[in-house]
């Protein structure tokens, strides 16, 4: 009977052709010999993996992200030449053009960037942490946390420079502490940090909500604008605290990056490694709220990026982590891009940020978790 | 016989006493506090002064009213849709058939220019039917098949996505902002006088249906195969639950607003009540107890709302979120997240 037999033959060949697929899919570095090469130097002794793809991808977003910002700085009710821009931007050229690009477009442009890249880095770091992608900030009420301590700031009196970025400061360090505590219970599995998050998230939404009813009607006004994610109307006062605050933070994050792979393999793997867990598991969750605190102070709390930038960064890249410094590309990629669509979309008025990429973000969160759910890793 | 039947009068004799008593403080409590005999006097038709009259009748009745019908059904909707998933997250909100319900609304107000409750009620119910099926294909896939949490997180993904595109749709259009503001909170203030009677009818329906699947639930708690081998259609009683859940969430969303919450935290209150009454978990009880409870918390919410934050309000889904958002976490936090 050679029929059935080839028959059997057939679908064994399939279900193996299956499962190769399946373990190039969840594991694209095994087939990925392609895209690294490890390096050993005499002097000085280092070594370490070279991976040209993330290197060009991390030019690419580099380039892409220079061009987006000075476009944005062209568009307006005063359209610049983009020649006459660069120009601006060194200082010479048309006094009137300097001051417009200086003074009103570079502030937003500039919190556009900085913002973008706290929210792609936060998220990188918090998704490899906690070795889910659906536990970015913006999910696990980080954002929101920040957003209530901003509002209560608003409509109790406290508006300001200063005063908005250590607001959110605390409120984002608050929310962590109190979801980390929350879900801990012998370590934090994955999904329950999430889901308390969540829960989290609409306390403090409520919150918001209170203080907004609360709040006279200006302030109300003023909390709204601020609460959906808007680049509008930013100033060299909200530029100066995050571009500090990057400044700390952004090396902290990429020294911390090594440590944080260890992390991934699991904390008895990483411990065995030589990696202190906890205060390694600390410092860049501190890292990772000092980032999206100072981000959502400036910018609001723009939708999805935090959570978007960092999958897009690692599919770009095709490592099995979150690249720190593509993943921050991308995300001032994402938020330039979306503020030059809010602003040039509808003509005349001009959509907050936070809109855009809400709408654009939604499906890629809906993405991930069809992924996760087919992996059997949902829980 | 006697002393087991004892306890579920007391417990409904209970429940109704507080129902009764919170709808009078909500006919009483407010921007203008009027004193109870004189609400119960314009109840009567024999008010003392116009001002009373106006005052308990064309706004706080409508408002009470809709809060005891409009409550009762996202109670209703949160019991059933827990008894049919098996799932202690379940709720209308957390599930998103709110989202989908108040974004077609959203959609029909602001982008197709319906006004009219009739008009757009439709659409609710089919933005709650589009998202129900959503997050119920969504929280299925995948090996280890609906586990309360994957629902849940399927749930939560579809609130957030249906969430920025209302953003989007309210955004773009300025006038509609202020008055989506309050909505989209879940509020009781826009209650008018033919409010309750025009969703009404759905609301009654839904509730019929879903109390008519309440013996079918008791033996799907059992697991499929048994309810199946029971005698039960399985397919039969999913559809009525889903057609009731569909009408309740999506009539009461388009009246209040999305609350969230209110259907998670009642039937788990429910079922503990039943326990001590010595029931037990026996749907034909919970789900008309949870109908009791929601309003309850409903109204409180709306009662307190109103005196916390003079002279403006704060709106009701928010207090109930508060509340709800505490035991939501609770419940995650519980050793082994069991189905019900």
């Amino acid at each position: 009977m050679p029929q059935p037999k080839s028959d059997l033959t057939t679908r064994s060949d399939l279900k193996s052709a299956r499962s190769e697929l399946k373990s190039a899919s969840a594991a694209p570095r095994s087939a990925g010999s392609a895209h690294h090469r490890t390096y050993r130097l005499v002097f000085p002794p280092v070594s370490g993996v070279f991976r040209p793809r993330l290197v060009a991808l991390s030019v690419v977003l580099a380039a892409g992200t220079f061009v987006l910002f000075c476009w944005g700085l062209t568009t307006g009710d005063y359209p610049i030449g983009f020649t006459d821009v660069v120009r601006a931007l060194v200082g010479s050229g048309d006094p009137g053009t300097v001051l417009v690009v200086e003074e009103l477009r570079l502030p937003r442009a500039l919190v556009g960037l900085l913002a973008g890249i706290a929210f792609g880095v936060s998220g990188a770091l918090f998704q490899t942490m906690t070795r889910n992608p659906l536990a970015s900030p913006d999910m696990i009420g980080l954002t929101q946390g920040a957003g209530t301590a901003v509002v209560a700031g608003i409509v109790l009196g406290w508006d300001g420079g200063l005063g908005t970025q250590a607001l959110g400061l605390l409120g984002a360090l608050v929310t962590a502490l109190t979801v980390y505590a929350l879900a801990w219970r012998r370590g934090t599995t994955g999904y329950r940090i999430i889901l308390v998050g969540i829960g989290v998230a609409w306390i403090c939404t409520s919150a918001t909500d209170y203080l907004v009813a609360k709040g006279g009607r200006f302030q109300a006004q003023a909390a709204l604008g601020w609460l959906v994610g808007n680049l509008n109307g930013r100033t060299w006062g909200q530029v100066g605290p995050l571009a500090v605050a990057l400044a700390v933070l952004l090396p902290t994050a990429l020294l911390l990056g090594r440590l944080l792979r260890t992390l991934q393999l699991g904390d008895d793997v990483a411990t065995g490694l030589g990696t202190r867990v906890q205060p390694v598991r600390l410092a860049i969750l501190l890292t990772g709220v000092g980032l999206i605190a100072f981000a959502t102070a400036s910018a609001g709390p723009v939708a999805f990026v935090a959570l978007a930038a960092p999958q897009i960064a690692q599919r770009l890249a095709g490592t099995a982590w979150p690249p720190t410094v593509a993943s921050g590309l991308t995300g001032a990629l994402v938020v330039l891009g979306g503020d030059l669509i809010a602003r040039t979309l509808i003509s005349g008025t001009e959509l907050p940020v936070g809109i855009v990429t809400g709408v654009l973000g939604a499906p890629v969160l809906l993405w991930l978790l069809v992924r996760a759910n087919r992996a059997g890793s949902g829980g | 016989m006697t002393g087991k039947r004892v306890r579920p009068v007391l417990l409904v004799t209970l429940l109704g006493t507080v129902l009764a008593v919170l709808c009078l403080l909500s006919l009483a409590l407010g921007a203008a506090n009027i004193p109870p005999d004189q609400v119960i006097s314009a109840l009567f038709g024999d008010a003392p002064s116009r001002f009373v009259d106006n005052v308990v009748w064309s706004a706080r009745i409508p408002r009470t009213a809709l809060g005891l019908t409009a409550g009762a059904a996202l109670g209703l909707a949160g019991a059933l849709m827990q008894a049919l998933t098996r799932n202690p997250l379940a709720d209308p909100g957390v599930l998103g058939v709110s989202a989908g319900a108040a974004f077609a609304i959203v959609l029909a107000v602001g982008v197709l220019g319906i006004n009219s409750l009739y008009g757009y009620v439709w659409f609710a119910f089919g933005g709650a039917l589009i998202a129900t099926v959503a997050v119920y294909l969504l929280g299925g896939l995948g090996r280890s098949g609906m586990t309360p949490v994957k629902l849940a997180l399927a749930g939560i993904a579809v609130t957030s996505m249906l969430w920025s595109f209302t953003q989007a749709i309210v955004l773009t259009d300025v006038d509609a902002l202020n008055k989506y503001r309050f909505w989209s909170a879940g509020s009781l203030a826009e209650a008018d006088n033919g409010m309750v009677w025009r969703v009404l009818p759905f609301l009654v329906i839904g509730a019929a249906l879903a109390l008519a699947c309440a013996p079918a639930l008791n033996s799907l708690a059992l697991g499929d195969d048994v309810a199946a081998s029971l005698g039960r259609r399985l397919g039969l009683v999913r559809l009525a639950g889903v057609a009731a859940i569909t009408l309740l969430t999506g009539a009461a969303v388009a009246v209040i607003g999305p609350v969230v919450f209110l259907g998670l935290v009642v039937p788990h209150v429910a079922r503990v009540l039943a326990q001590a009454a010595g029931i037990g978990p026996d749907q034909r009880w919970l789900l008309p107890l949870s109908a009791v409870l929601a309003p309850i918390l409903l109204l409180a919410a709306d009662i307190l709302g109103r005196l916390v934050a003079r002279p403006t309000e704060i709106q009701a889904g928010v207090l109930v979120a508060f509340i709800g958002g505490p035991f939501f976490i609770a419940m995650v936090r519980r050793r082994n997240l069991a189905e019900v």
